[in-house]
């Protein structure tokens, strides 16, 4: 099992004759994504990339038998985009722009509830950099050849700085089961605790590193699972120890507004959870190491 | 994006919320006919700043003539006020708020945000108005009652008829107190808010209830389809260097440190700014020029970090993903062959084709510092600024 994405899942693009769309499905076909197809609406019918272009996510799904999507669509678009998704049967959606306002992603949420659990959509960002799991698929804009094949899983918010861990770990020859980039936004798809969880079930991965920032109440909340729930062991770094209070550093969820969202308070909940701090962010590697050396 | 009291006001007022009579001034001259045009014989002078704790800093003057009005008009207009929120640079005054008095008998909190556990609408309330809701928080947490609001179907009448008796509001004032509160949930979802905040909302002595000082900010994703909204923006407001950056598409902070960055991503430009601090020096700015980081933004982000007179050394920090460290680097060495740097250059690049970026930095003859990881670019700058 791999989380999320594996070499059979077949993606389509959403936005997929927009420049983005066209740009990146290209860069997933070549890393060896099943790329099946995409939707464009009014351009259904035609071919782009040599692959078929619908009208409708439901005619995609009906015609090639997807299951992943991603969105390349314009911010003020995308709400309605992920719902089509998750209503056309797509069991994974990854949300790759920036910009969503606050209450559509409220929206699709409230949306998605009227799926029973078995049925309903994964949807992972938005503002993100998607998903990969070395050597079988990428859903998402990530630059490939950085990422080894392994057994470590990685969830970042911010998309750099988890490319800076899978540099890291290739470097110390450590490689990846899957990294999630669940993105910067206040309110996302999928929280660290969504996907920790199912990390923890797959038996492709032996740990977990988990990179968040300030601002939201997510990385106390994988925390707090990972102490009652979890026996795989994770690594964690909080970025933003130099951050202001009450400033958006960036990504819109990245703020300081309540007890426990500052990085040193973020900290020191989950040293309590258990959880292996790295102490900066050009350690994130090491601090993999050594705990994978002790199990 | 923030906005000012008097528009806050404004829009809530639409929403069915009761604010006293007011007006905006812009001169000594004007003020003093608007005291007069709202009439009564008190009148409050209210600095227009965005920011909150004014009336420590002096920017709101009670006064009992229209002359006198006009005198603490005089004495606000372009002042910079200082509070405990804009920072020690203050916030310049361009516009005077003059209203009504009120005789208040009772001071109340209301407050609506996200809430990113539940991921609804939460409000916020206390008896204990006037205090920031932090100190509130400290000092009176058992005044505090919420409510979570499911954003499908919107604030229904009970939960806001059950805050107001939570907030012991008189039975004959809850119908009136449930309308505001409603009309602030109403303000907050129609028009994409992030905060609503009316502090004091007051019951006065005449058995009315007013907010009497309001706050609203709003989502900046959501401003294309809010232009009544984005029209309200003041710029001169707003640290001129952010603007230059939010303008061009780079995500900016001005901070007080010495060491100018340049850096894609947010998360990394986070955890660029924390290894400084670890090696000792401390950031001038938080600078993301974006996940892609292209030659234009690359030019553009030179010229943000050297408006900065505060700046003696710049790190640049590029991962390059699906572009390329060659083109990165090309777009640093364009970069400065169109803007003059004077303090020394750290540069950090990583990720696809970094020898060949390496190279080309190496080939152009420009003045630098090469670091190869996270650490050692924070070192080398923190090194540079001490030589």
């Amino acid at each position: 099992m791999t989380v999320l994405v594996d070499k059979n899942s077949k993606i389509i693009i959403q936005g997929f004759t927009g420049k983005m769309g066209s740009f990146h499905a290209d860069e997933m076909i070549k890393y060896g994504s099943n790329v099946v197809g995409g939707v464009t609406p009014g351009k259904g019918g035609s071919k782009h990339l040599d692959l078929p272009v619908f009208n409708t996510v439901k005619d995609a799904v009906n015609e090639t038998g997807a299951d992943a999507s991603i969105l390349f669509v314009p911010p003020a678009f995308a709400a309605d985009s992920a719902m089509e998704a998750a209503d056309a049967g797509i069991k994974i959606c990854v949300a790759i722009v920036d910009g969503i306002p606050s209450h559509d992603m409220i929206r699709i949420k409230r949306y998605m509830r009227r799926y029973t659990k078995s049925s309903k959509m994964t949807l992972v960002g938005p503002n993100c950099a998607g998903i990969i799991s070395p050597g079988k698929s990428m859903l998402g804009i990530m630059p490939g050849h950085i990422y080894k094949e392994g057994r470590v899983g990685i969830i970042s918010r911010s998309g750099t700085l988890g490319y800076e861990a899978a540099q890291q770990l290739k470097n110390l020859n450590i490689g990846v089961s899957t990294s999630v980039g669940i993105g910067g936004d206040p309110i996302n798809g999928s929280s660290f605790r969504d996907i920790i969880e199912k990390f923890e079930t797959d038996d492709e991965t032996d740990l977990i590193l988990m990179i968040g920032e300030i601002g939201g109440p997510q990385e106390v909340a994988a925390g707090e699972f990972a102490k009652k729930n979890m026996k795989k062991p994770v690594v964690a770094y909080i970025a933003g120890l130099t951050a202001p209070k009450g400033r958006v550093m960036g990504h819109a969820g990245a703020i300081v507004s309540a007890y426990g969202e500052s990085a040193i308070e973020k900290v020191e909940i989950l040293k309590e959870c258990g959880i292996t701090i790295s102490k900066n962010p050009s350690v994130m590697g090491d601090t993999v190491k050594s705990v994978l050396e002790k199990m | 994006m923030d906005i000012h009291e008097y528009q806050a006001k404004k829009i809530l007022s639409n929403f069915g919320v009761t604010i006293p009579r007011g007006g905006i001034v812009y001169s000594p001259e004007n003020a003093e006919n608007k005291a007069r045009e709202i009439g009564g014989s008190r009148w409050v002078v209210k600095a227009q700043i965005h920011s909150g704790a004014r009336g420590k800093a002096g920017g709101i003057i009670v006064c009992n003539t229209p002359l006198e009005v006009a005198q603490a008009t005089d004495k606000l207009l372009g002042k910079k006020l200082v509070t405990n929120q804009t920072g020690p640079e203050g916030k310049i005054v361009n516009r005077i708020y003059i209203e009504e008095a009120t005789d208040i008998e009772k001071e109340l909190y209301l407050g609506l945000v996200f809430d990113r556990s539940s991921e609804s609408i939460m409000v916020v309330a206390s008896t204990e108005g006037g205090m920031s809701v932090e100190e509130i928080s400290k000092e009176k947490p058992e005044t505090i009652i919420r409510s979570k609001i499911e954003v499908a179907v919107g604030m229904q009448n009970f939960q806001a008829r059950e805050l107001a008796f939570g907030l012991g509001i008189e039975p004959d004032l809850i119908r009136r107190a449930s309308d505001t509160i409603i009309g602030c949930y109403k303000a907050f979802s129609e028009l994409d808010a992030t905060m609503v905040e009316v502090n004091p909302l007051v019951i006065s002595k005449q058995k009315q209830i007013l907010a009497l000082d309001c706050k609203m900010s709003f989502d900046n994703n959501a401003m294309f389809r809010r232009s009544q909204v984005s029209e309200l923006r003041d710029k001169t407001q707003e640290d001129s260097k952010e603007i230059f950056a939010s303008d061009r598409g780079l995500n900016y902070v001005s901070l007080d440190g010495n060491i100018g960055n340049i850096i894609n991503g947010a998360g990394l430009a986070m955890a660029s700014m924390d290894m400084i601090k670890l090696a000792g020096g401390a950031p001038a700015n938080f600078l993301d020029v974006g996940g892609g980081a292209t030659p234009e933004k690359i030019v553009k982000a030179f010229k943000l970090v050297t408006m900065d007179e505060k700046v003696k050394v710049i790190l640049v920090n590029i991962f390059a993903g699906i572009n390329r460290c060659d083109w990165v680097a090309e777009g640093i060495v364009e970069a400065l062959k169109k803007i003059e740097v004077n303090v020394p250059l750290v540069i950090r690049l990583a990720g696809t084709n970094v020898e060949k970026g390496n190279q080309i930095l190496k080939d152009s003859k420009i003045k630098y510092i090469e670091a190869n990881t996270l650490e050692d670019a924070a070192n080398k700058a923190v090194a540079a600024l001490n030589k």
